[in-house]
């Protein structure tokens, strides 16, 4: 469960009926029946696909009745590069620049769900030493992307201050990360078989750093952001999910664990070295944008006791091999097919390959896990107001290049 | 639970799926012909499935196989289900009615390969513009603009 | 403008109307270079690092560019990230209703010229210059936020080169050869 509230609510009746819930509409609807027969008229209006909020290019058509939304409607498809038909062209491993690029927050994790469907395909053994290094560099990515999406909630409400203080921490990762690759974005790091580098002299200090200051720095924003009245009249009670509607309709990750669903790959179903780490899934319970915000804010600091169990198991291994040992140049899997998934920050990532048994696999399928989320939104705008539109946007998480591939 | 569990239970419950279900390289797969799809799906989401994960395609020449990943939460287990159509009849019964989740995905199959889903409710192009000519995703696709990468191999 | 334009020449034909005209050319140039504001046509990757440019780190209101939503409010686009064809009509539309004088920096590879996306795919204009005209290009996928603001100077520069009077622009060096140039050297010399 999650952690109480930073500080407790300075007036109960008024976050009982937040703008945008359902007594709020009736009240529009009601003073505009008392005025003025026969208005009525559905305003549909086009929101995209360049706004200046910073989750991509996503086109929404709205329709409105004065100030409500009746019905929203995400027209997806403007970053659509055709990845998985790229990837048919491309050898296995140069198609770990394209996954980079799919989910560009979390390119991290991206070649990793990539990879674990080529060694699960070819059939490869990873040593020890690279399954946690890969659990590290995944953990801290998983930080940044959640910083850049906390980041916007706070920009949608209108608090840029937050997303200031967010991205200074998204920046101290990205720096690890130059030091580990050379790459600030796009990393081409997990590759098959292993990961591409060793830990640098003096990468493991650094990183111990980072994780001393950063739950602090998570009970700052927390208390900047989620503490703030204005915020929490926003962010509460707005784009409410039912846990069965969440299960049915395929979203994973924190916007199903906001609702309380109980579903977390890294537990459930126990990949890599995760089963000898200990750590807890924070959960919502009232699946608003508040409690999914919040279940990724406790989502790093819990990501923080991960990458610190990890470092010290890592300490304990002899430094060695990164890489699977003989591991042909050109990968040529066994014809078949396969698919393997991780737990990403914006849900069940996956990946299913095929192969011919030549040296480029004949089709690649990225399972997105913010397409699947992205469907709710009709759901999850209807009723609410034009503004909270796009908070709710804002707490689904959408990164465009792994929405459209 | 593991595969050869799941197996054993599936073929108590359902046995005419039994001859259905084979284990290839580690994962569960239920291969069925089309007409029996939203029959086999339906039990499956009676036996526990909950989780639809993906839907897709692969193009391969005479026939197009439709590949579905379901998962269950509490028996903790994935399974493949797939089925062949063929190319130049490309029709197969939505799911929609069981997993809502394959509202969007049954819509980019449709987008990329050119596969009707009987029963969508909304079966149109979803990643490309309504006006696209063609499915990408086929290995048939032809594209004059599209500049293909040397092999230098 | 035309004007201005008339003004411009008589007063260089003027005594000592060159001074005036340089005096007033600082003025424009000092006020329009110092103040780009950017409309973020950021797409994909190379958004992130936009945003990172224009945050605490980096900073880019220190140049005086701060990130503008609205086309109308702005001089430069920096089209950032990849375009695909069904997003082309966009971009064209939102450059059509930004008012002169603007600009456009064209960020990272996929912008430049398609970038990774150059082949095998049926959905990517290969380069933003196929829809608009682009000033400056900055190679790097992404590239850094120290790249983007080196190239919001050196549009700076480019900016500084025009003038109140159409005969007194100047032609900016550029780095990347023209169609028009002629080709290096002779064949069997160095270039």
């Amino acid at each position: 469960m999650l952690p109480p509230d930073t500080e407790p609510d300075a007036g109960a009746a008024a976050s009982d009926a937040p703008p945008g819930a359902i007594g709020a509409r009736e009240s529009v609807v009601k003073g505009a029946a008392t005025t003025v027969e026969g208005r009525g008229e559905h305003v549909v209006v086009n929101i995209g696909p360049s706004h200046p909020s910073t989750h991509g290019v996503c086109r929404v058509v709205v329709e409105l009745d004065g100030e409500i939304v009746t019905s929203a409607e995400p027209v997806i498809g403007h970053l659509h590069r055709g990845i998985e038909k790229m990837a048919e062209n491309r050898t296995y491993l140069q198609v770990v620049p394209l996954t980079d690029r799919m989910d560009y927050v979390g390119s991290m994790y991206a070649n990793w769900a990539y990879c674990r469907a080529v060694e699960r395909l070819a059939g490869i053994r990873v040593p020890e030493r690279a399954e946690y290094i890969r659990v590290i560099v995944c953990e801290l990515q998983r930080i940044a992307s959640h910083m850049m999406s906390i980041g916007s909630t706070g920009a949608d409400t209108g608090a840029f201050t937050a997303f200031m203080y967010a991205f200074n921490q998204r920046e101290l990762v990205v720096d690890l990360f130059e030091a580990l690759c050379g790459a600030r974005l796009t990393y081409n790091y997990v590759r098959p078989g292993g990961v591409a580098f060793d830990l640098p002299d003096g990468w493991v200090d650094r990183c111990r750093a980072f994780l001393e200051q950063h739950p602090d720095a998570m009970l700052e924003i927390d208390r900047l952001l989620f503490g703030n009245v204005i915020a929490r009249a926003r962010l509460k009670g707005v784009g409410v999910l039912d846990p069965a509607v969440a299960v049915a309709w395929g979203a994973t990750g924190p916007v199903a664990r906001g609702s309380g669903v109980d579903w977390d790959l890294r537990r459930d179903d126990a990949y890599s070295v995760y089963p000898r780490l200990d750590f807890e899934v924070p959960l919502g319970e009232r699946g608003d944008c508040y409690d999914r915000g919040r279940v990724r804010l406790w989502e790093c600091v819990e990501s923080c006791r991960i990458i610190g169990q990890a470092l010290e198991q890592l300490a304990e291994l002899e430094p060695g091999v990164i890489k699977a040992q003989d591991l042909p140049r050109l990968l040529a899997p066994r014809p078949g097919d396969a698919y393997d998934h991780i737990e990403s920050a914006r849900g069940s990532l996956g990946v299913y390959l095929v192969s011919d048994g030549s040296v480029r696999p004949y089709r690649m399928k990225v399972r997105s896990p913010a397409f699947s989320n992205l469907a709710l939104l009709p759901m999850l705008a209807e009723g609410h107001t034009l503004s909270d539109l796009v908070v709710v946007l804002g707490s689904l998480d959408p990164v465009f290049g792994e929405v459209d591939r | 639970m593991n595969i050869t569990e799941l197996r054993e239970h599936l073929c108590a419950q359902y046995p005419d799926l039994c001859p259905l279900f084979s284990i290839e390289f580690g994962d569960g797969v239920l291969t069925v012909p089309s007409a029996r799809m939203v029959e086999a799906t339906s039990n499956l989401k009676d036996l526990g499935f909950d989780l639809l994960g993906m839907v897709t395609a692969v193009d391969f020449g005479e026939e197009f196989e439709l590949v579905y990943r379901v998962r269950s939460r509490e028996m903790h287990v994935g399974l493949f289900v797939k089925t062949r159509v063929p190319r130049d009849e490309p029709r197969i019964g939505s799911v929609v009615h069981l997993w809502p989740s394959a509202n969007w995905q049954e819509r980019e199959v449709f987008d990329l390969f050119g596969i009707v889903f009987e029963g969508h409710p909304d079966l149109r192009r979803i990643l490309l513009s309504d006006d696209w000519v063609g499915h990408p995703l086929r290995k048939d696709y032809e594209d004059p603009g599209l500049i293909r990468r040397p092999d230098y191999l | 403008m035309a004007g201005v334009d008339d003004v411009a020449r008589a007063l260089e034909r003027a005594p000592g109307g060159g001074v005036i005209l340089t005096s007033i050319d600082a003025i424009q140039d000092w006020a329009r270079g110092y103040s780009l504001w950017m409309m973020p046509m950021g797409t994909a990757c190379c958004a992130m690092e936009l945003i990172a440019a224009s945050f605490s780190r980096f900073d880019f209101d220190r140049h005086g560019s701060i990130p503008r939503p609205d086309p109308r409010h702005t001089d430069v686009m920096v089209v950032a990230g990849t375009i695909t064809h069904k997003m082309a009509p966009a971009v064209v539309r939102l450059w059509d209703q930004m008012p002169d004088p603007k600009w456009c920096i064209a960020m990272g590879n996929c912008a430049v010229s398609g970038g990774i996306f150059y082949y095998d795919t049926y959905s990517v204009v290969r380069g933003v210059d196929q829809l608009l005209p682009v000033d400056v290009y900055i190679a790097g996928c992404p590239p850094r936020p120290e790249s983007l603001q080196d190239g919001m100077l050196r549009l700076r520069d480019k900016v500084r080169a025009e003038s109140v009077s159409p005969s007194r622009h100047r032609e900016v060096e550029g780095i990347l050869p023209l169609p028009s140039d002629p080709p290096k050297g002779e064949p069997g010399e160095p270039g």
